[in-house]
């Protein structure tokens, strides 16, 4: 059975349809989930796409947090379920506190789209499998609030432990702490990410696709733990 | 004039009870003073309002007619001239609605329609710089929606003062945060745009935006209230005080020193909202939920009320008490007449009302029924009622508003000074020598109209929705609309205010010249034009004859071209005190592709790819940067415009197979063989034909010219081809290298070039904190991690999905065949 990947939309979501695209085009059957719905349908992984949620007037992420739907993201990803949250979904994953610190204005206090180059540390998640520790891949970045924050001891634990994901290489877009772009929680289930890989998927319309390898990675761990489980 | 003014007349004094002046009250007190004067209607629009309703009209019924009757909501001073839009529209089996409808609709396959206009908010991009912009966006974005069409892309044509008055400062950052704040809150790419400065706009700045949308054929919506009987339903926003007399105030009169204290009058605007509203909107027409649609923009609920009222020939009955109110102390005429954003009003027949309301509480967006359409009357059209608290205070004939009002044939005259202006030529310029050739390109490269403008496009987002092929910096916004057979549209917006002052006849095809040349150069075929017409003010001859004139050549531009006007706006009154802005016609090209994969960038994209001129260059420097940037000089002649030459051109780049394709502007071949060459980092070695001077072929401003590329051997072929339809080709040189080198004369590094474009914009505007170096980890003992299993391969067949459009639960079911 093909993996199947849901897409949550809040109101205010904007990138929904796009990491649709993304987990189709990777091979996902793909299922759309709706912030007041808290049933998963049974999807076997989970992605929090890019936009505003509930339009981001409060803080970041601070609405969808509360969310039917995430509640049940939440307990599933305790559990082991992958979820990738990309720029606001990142926000709403450090808002739920599935992954430490926070996500804040960029340094220069501009929303800045431009092709961002990272660099991929963390191969050992259920979304990066695919790449090669210290590939460095091409993927848009498009945030306002993007910097990636937290206090000493978080940074130096994430350092220490190998939960930073990717790191800006070639400029840092957005004034984030140690060039972190995504991190990860120690299990490996639960990526944030700022840029967008759901925009480098296909050649005509990003700047790579790049992007394609974090959800053909997630494809492959349901398969290899589909057959642990089943065998 | 007091603020009060602003916000509608004053009751008439002594009325009998504490409350607003009544229709009742009114027949009563025939003589008491009205403050028409005071809301921008001359003495005689007043009488024909007296005339029109037989007694004198209500406050609010005053305050409606100021509106509609003003120059921006009844284009009482244009509408003449626009005539020829439709007079001289070629023939067009394509188009599924024109100029009347709130955008025009063009056809580009059988079940697939776009729809796109340019619209101004100009004025309160000046007032209040983000706010304006921010609902400029989201005033033009509502126009797409209400043809029934999602809205998926954004233009924004931007004009400002001088690059370094501290009033650009000011504005510039404002209007930028404010285009990219909604714009990407709402999830729209911005595709492309224009970013000019000169003095002439110092106080008037330009915000022009322009919105695409796409939609099944038999989705198309209209405006008309049809069916007596039928509700009428307000959705969206809750109405307050913001906004009151923009169309009035802002948009119809010139600026003086009181300007600031106008702010009250720009709009506030909330993306999230408007982002509710598409999606809830675009449900409802799914459904097949609304008779007629028509959003609330300029003039608010007054417009919205009487055009659709007016479209059908019926009439209403509103409850104006049921309108959802920001601020409850709100009086009919404010709640009448406020602009405030992110309202749509729908006629929905009774038995669809639950299924309409349902949809909204969905998207938690709030609708209330306010009113009931009411048949014609013995023959005649219906009238708009509106009751407030038990009394009745408009009673109106819609069509009054929304169709009848006042039209001038304003007085014209060719401004005096234009014949020495057109005397002072720029070929009479000192020019450059040769060995400052070098030192002019950097120059004009680095100044704020031709240099690097990702300061600003870096604010916006390119990439959402996930279907933009290209956008700035190339040639044309192009979008994949079909992802099945690659089918997309490519958008081109552009204007040269300079050419226009210098003759606006001209400067109006100028305009359109290039606009179509962006177009085709990305290989799509033009089909429809939008504009928008940025002037002074229209009491003022001069300007008049100006506007006459680009209306003129616009219309006669189309017609050669065989592609028609579809729509478009008029702003007057951009002028401070005396002095008007350049006349500055913005125009809007939009072509269809067969395939976006087939597109050309405009990149030098191969080394060894033959560099070949399309197109002839004559001696034309005035009204050109060289001549703006070097001498500050305006005078002359524009360059000569062939809009046949230009159709022969566009044959040939959309027929050949090019690698890149740039078209030749403002700059000139200096400037596009510097951004070919700087796009993706492949330089190019040129040889220059003899005969004519380096300099002119370097920077003059010719129209009708493209910089192609195609891989060595295929000149050949290209010649032959431009040959066969009459355009002349000059092979230049070869793409390779790290520099721009013009055999004989120069050779600049590309990394040279690129510091001079790129510190431009950021050095005026802020470069923001310093970026952080990349950051090293320092290295961890090596943990072994799980190997990944490798994929199973599965034999189901992948469902449908549909993108763009989130459904109710799960498993995509939307069947919304332009949301792919």
């Amino acid at each position: 059975m093909t993996a199947a990947i849901g897409v949550v939309t809040f109101p205010g979501s904007l990138d929904d349809g796009d990491a649709c695209r993304a987990a189709y085009l990777a091979g996902a059957r793909v299922l759309r989930l709706w912030h007041a719905d808290p049933d998963l349908h049974g999807v076997d992984a989970v992605v929090l796409p890019g936009g505003f949620s509930y339009g981001d007037y409060l803080r970041c992420g601070a609405i969808a947090r509360f969310s039917p739907v995430m509640e049940s993201i939440i307990d599933a990803a305790k559990g082991g379920m992958p979820v990738l949250g990309i720029c606001n979904g990142f926000q709403v994953l450090c808002e739920a506190h599935l992954l430490p610190g926070a996500l804040t204005r960029n340094s220069h206090l501009h929303f800045r789209n431009r092709d961002q180059l990272l660099r991929v540390e963390s191969t050992g998640t259920a979304w990066t499998s695919s790449f090669e520790p210290g590939q460095q891949i091409l993927i848009p970045v498009k945030n306002g609030e993007g910097r990636y924050v937290a206090d000493q001891a978080t940074l130096d634990k994430l350092d220490a432990e190998g939960l930073v994901v990717a790191r800006y290489v070639d400029g840092n877009p957005n004034g984030s702490q140690r060039s972190i772009a995504a991190i990860r929680n120690p299990a490996g289930n639960v990526v944030g990410i700022m840029p967008h890989p759901e925009h480098a998927v296909e050649a005509l319309t990003g700047p790579s696709t790049d992007g394609l390898g974090f959800f053909s990675s997630v494809l492959r761990h349901l398969a290899a733990y589909e057959r642990v489980t089943t065998s | 004039m007091t603020s009060t003014a602003f916000v509608g007349p004053p009751a008439a004094s002594g009325t009998p009870f504490d409350g607003p002046d009544t229709v009742d009250w009114a027949t009563a007190t025939p003589d008491a003073p009205q403050p028409h004067a005071e809301l921008g209607l001359a003495d005689d629009e007043y009488e024909r309002i007296r005339q029109i309703l037989g007694r004198r009209p209500t406050q609010s019924e005053l305050a409606m007619y100021s509106i509609m009757w003003s120059e921006h909501c009844s284009y009482k001073s244009s509408k003449v001239h626009l005539r020829q839009f439709g007079e001289k529209a070629p023939h067009s089996d394509r188009l599924l609605a024109g100029i009347g409808e709130n955008a025009g609709v063009v056809r580009i396959s059988e079940q697939l329609a776009v729809t796109f206009k340019v619209e101004s908010h100009n004025h309160p991009s000046f007032v209040e710089p983000y706010q304006g912009a921010a609902t400029g966006v989201g005033g033009i974005v509502r126009d797409i929606l209400a043809m029934g069409a999602r809205p998926i892309a954004v233009m924004d044509p931007l004009r400002f003062g001088a690059a370094d008055h501290p009033d650009t400062a000011r504005v510039l950052p404002g209007v930028v945060g404010g285009v990219g704040g909604y714009g990407n809150c709402l999830g729209l790419p911005n595709i492309g745009g224009e970013l000019v400065f000169d003095p002439c706009y110092q106080g008037n700045p330009l915000l022009n935006a322009l919105c695409v949308g796409v939609l099944p054929v038999d989705r198309l919506q209209n405006k008309a209230a049809a069916g007596p009987g039928n509700v009428v339903v307000l959705i969206g926003a809750k109405t307050g005080r913001d906004g009151i007399g923009g169309v009035s105030v802002l948009a119809s009169a010139t600026f003086d020193a009181g300007s600031e204290a106008r702010r009250p009058s720009v709009q506030v605007g909330d993306p999230f909202t408007e982002k509710l509203l598409i999606e809830a909107c675009l449900e409802i027409y799914d459904a097949g939920l609304v008779v007629g649609i028509q959003d609330l923009g300029g003039a608010g609920l007054t417009c919205a009320l009487t055009e659709t009222s007016a479209a059908a020939g019926t009439g209403m009955v509103i409850d104006l008490d049921r309108v959802p109110l920001r601020e409850a102390s709100m009086d009919p005429h404010e709640v009448l007449a406020s602009e405030s954003q992110e309202r749509m009003l729908l006629i929905v027949e009774p038995a669809k009302l639950n299924a309409v309301l349902g949809i909204c509480a969905k998207w938690g967006v709030l609708a209330t029924a306010i009113g009931q359409v009411t048949p014609p009357e013995n023959g005649t059209p219906g009238r708009l009622v509106v009751n407030w608290k038990g009394q009745t205070v408009v009673d109106v004939p819609p069509g009054s508003l929304a169709d009848d009002g006042p039209v001038y044939a304003r007085p014209m005259r060719e401004p005096n000074d234009r014949w020495l202006l057109q005397a002072d030529r720029a070929e009479t310029l000192p020019r450059p020598a040769d060995s400052e050739l070098r030192d002019t390109l950097l120059r004009l490269i680095a100044s704020p109209n031709l240099c690097d403008k990702s300061w600003v496009t870096e604010q916006y987002d390119r990439y959402v929705l996930g279907n933009t092929v290209l956008a700035q910096p190339e040639d044309a916004g192009v979008l994949r609309i079909d992802p099945q057979s690659g089918l997309g549209i490519a958008l081109s917006v552009d204007g040269n205010g300079r050419y226009a002052r210098l003759d606006p006849y001209q400067g109006a095809k100028l305009a359109l010249a290039e606009a179509y040349r962006n177009v085709v150069a990305t290989g799509a075929t033009p089909v429809a034009v939008t504009n928008c017409l940025n002037f002074g003010s229209p009491e003022d001859p001069g300007v008049m004859w100006q506007f006459a004139e680009a209306v003129r050549g616009l219309a006669d531009g189309c017609l050669e071209l065989g592609i028609p006007v579809t729509g478009g706006n008029v702003s007057f009154y951009n002028q401070t005190g005396t002095v008007p802005i350049n006349p500055t016609p913005i125009v809007g090209v939009l072509g269809v592709i067969d395939n976006v994969a087939e597109r050309t960038p405009m990149g030098f994209a191969n080394r060894g790819d033959a560099i070949v001129l399309l197109g002839t260059t004559r001696e034309e420097l005035s009204g050109s940067e060289w001549a703006n940037v070097v001498h500050n000089h305006l005078g002359g002649h524009p360059p000569v415009v062939d809009l046949d030459a230009e159709r022969r051109l566009g044959a040939v780049v959309t027929a050949a197979p090019l690698t890149s394709a740039h078209d030749l502007s403002e700059g000139g071949l200096a400037q596009a063989l510097a951004e070919s060459a700087m796009r993706k980092g492949l330089g190019a070695r040129i040889t220059l034909p003899q005969g004519q001077s380096a300099f002119v072929q370097l920077f003059s401003e010719s129209a009708g010219r493209i910089l192609v590329s195609v891989p060595a051997g295929a000149e050949d072929d290209l010649l032959a081809l431009a040959a066969a339809h009459g355009v002349a080709a000059t092979p230049l040189g070869t793409v390779g290298g790290d520099a721009l080198v013009i055999d004989g004369l120069f050779d600049i590094p590309l990394d040279e070039l690129r510091a001079a474009y790129a510190a431009t914009l950021p050095d005026l505007f802020g470069r923001g904190e310093p970026e952080e170096p990349d950051y090293v980890p320092a290295p961890r003992p090596v943990v072994a991690e799980p190997a990944a299993a490798e994929p199973e391969v599965a034999d189901v067949a992948a469902p449908e999905i549909h993108l763009g459009r989130p459904v109710d639960a799960h498993e995509g079911a939307a069947e919304d065949a332009t949301d792919e």
